[in-house]
């Protein structure tokens, strides 16, 4: 059923969530840190696992799941339209120069990387 | 008259929600048709942010309110839709599909290349919005963050306390990186040898925003689409884990 997956990607985020919580609380960090990723890591833990055990979950349980990652552009775009961009307007330097500085160096150290991985395939 | 206006009133605000959802299929068709129209299908998600941006910088203007499109009556669903509860919840979705066997597949490189790509980012943006006067460690790591994606920004910014005038920074970072590397992937791809599917797991590696990556490497090689994507998908969860825990303290070990 399409609720079991809802369910399961709820189950997922309030594991991941409480580790988050409880990370931040040692930190002394008031929030949610890295709980979203926990909660990713626990659901491919999860799949996979029911994958290789029991075949995976039903068709109607994996589109529960899939209607929730289809909303996920869509909930990005309104989560765009309620932010203070007045306000992010008047440093809009920083964005730009963050973005684009970032995104070229990234591309220039693809050839390093994937350079090191063929050194070590030849040792 | 004055009694359908007030029906229509009375429909936008008894169901928020819903009348978000209406407006943002209707911004999402809009991008998808433009980029189309501009010849760049993959483009659409980057356009409607753009679009909603856009959007949120006027009713800002004329509201005068932090809150973007939500402070105007009639959307005050978009709080609701792009709150950071349905926003989660749909981005610890996505893992579904990663398989283990992929993730063990990109190896060493993949691994590599996600730690240095969220890293570099990270300190890439810290680095520069420090150079612009946002001295406070929160503010440089969200910002930071927003450089490594436009969702760990929002992610980070949340779990740190950050300004909403921050998080929209870091959002508007994360959404220059995207469509930079959507219009940038196919002119140097040649030059960073992007043309096998090592490099391509590399490259998902680094970049890491999937919808810069699928549209970049769509424009280059579609065969590559799958290789970048599977790396990529990655980023955005590491980058949530570790841009607010260990990041942030790094960036306040020096600020």
């Amino acid at each position: 059923m399409e609720i079991y997956g809802l369910g399961i990607v709820a189950f997922c985020m309030y594991i991941g969530s409480f580790a988050g919580y409880f990370i931040g609380k040692l930190l002394g960090v008031s929030g949610n840190v890295g709980g979203v990723g926990f909660a990713m890591l626990l659901l491919v833990l999860l799949s996979n696992y029911y994958e290789t055990k029991k075949g995976g979950w039903s068709e109607r349980t994996q589109n529960g799941i899939l209607l929730l990652s289809a909303l996920y552009i869509p909930i990005v775009v309104a989560m765009a339209g309620i932010q203070n961009v007045v306000a992010a307007f008047s440093g809009g330097a920083v964005a730009f120069l963050a973005g684009g500085i970032a995104t070229i160096g990234s591309m220039l150290l693809v050839p390093l990387i994937g350079k090191l991985d063929k050194d070590e395939t030849i040792e | 008259m004055y009694m359908i206006g007030e029906i229509i009133t009375t429909l936008f605000s008894k169901f928020p929600l819903v009348g978000a959802i209406g407006a943002v299929a209707i911004i999402m068709a809009f991008s998808y048709w433009f980029a189309n129209l501009i010849g760049q299908k993959r483009m659409g998600s980057a356009i409607a942010i753009v679009i909603s941006l856009a959007l949120a910088f006027v009713a800002g203007k004329t509201t005068g309110g932090a809150k973007g499109i939500s402070d105007v009556t009639y959307f005050s669903g978009f709080a609701l839709l792009g709150g950071s509860m349905l926003r989660d919840y749909a981005i610890v979705s996505t893992a579904f599909g990663v398989k283990l066997e992929n993730l063990k597949k990109a190896g060493l490189p993949g691994v590599v290349s996600l730690l240095i790509g969220v890293a570099f980012s990270f300190f890439v943006g810290v680095i520069i919005a420090v150079a612009l006067g946002y001295n406070n460690a929160v503010d440089a790591a969200t910002i930071g963050a927003g450089t490594v994606t436009f969702i760990v920004g929002p992610v980070t910014g949340t779990a740190l306390g950050a300004s909403s005038e921050v998080v929209a920074l870091s959002i508007a970072a994360g959404v220059v990186k995207s469509v930079v590397t959507m219009i940038i992937t196919p002119l140097i791809a040649k030059s960073i040898k992007l043309d096998n599917p090592t490099t391509a797991m590399v490259y998902g590696g680094l970049i890491g925003t999937t919808s810069g990556v699928a549209g970049g490497l769509a424009a280059t090689d579609s065969k590559l689409v799958p290789y970048g994507a599977m790396t990529a998908t990655f980023y955005t969860g590491l980058g949530s884990l570790i841009c607010p825990s260990i990041g942030y303290m790094i960036v306040k070990m020096f600020l």
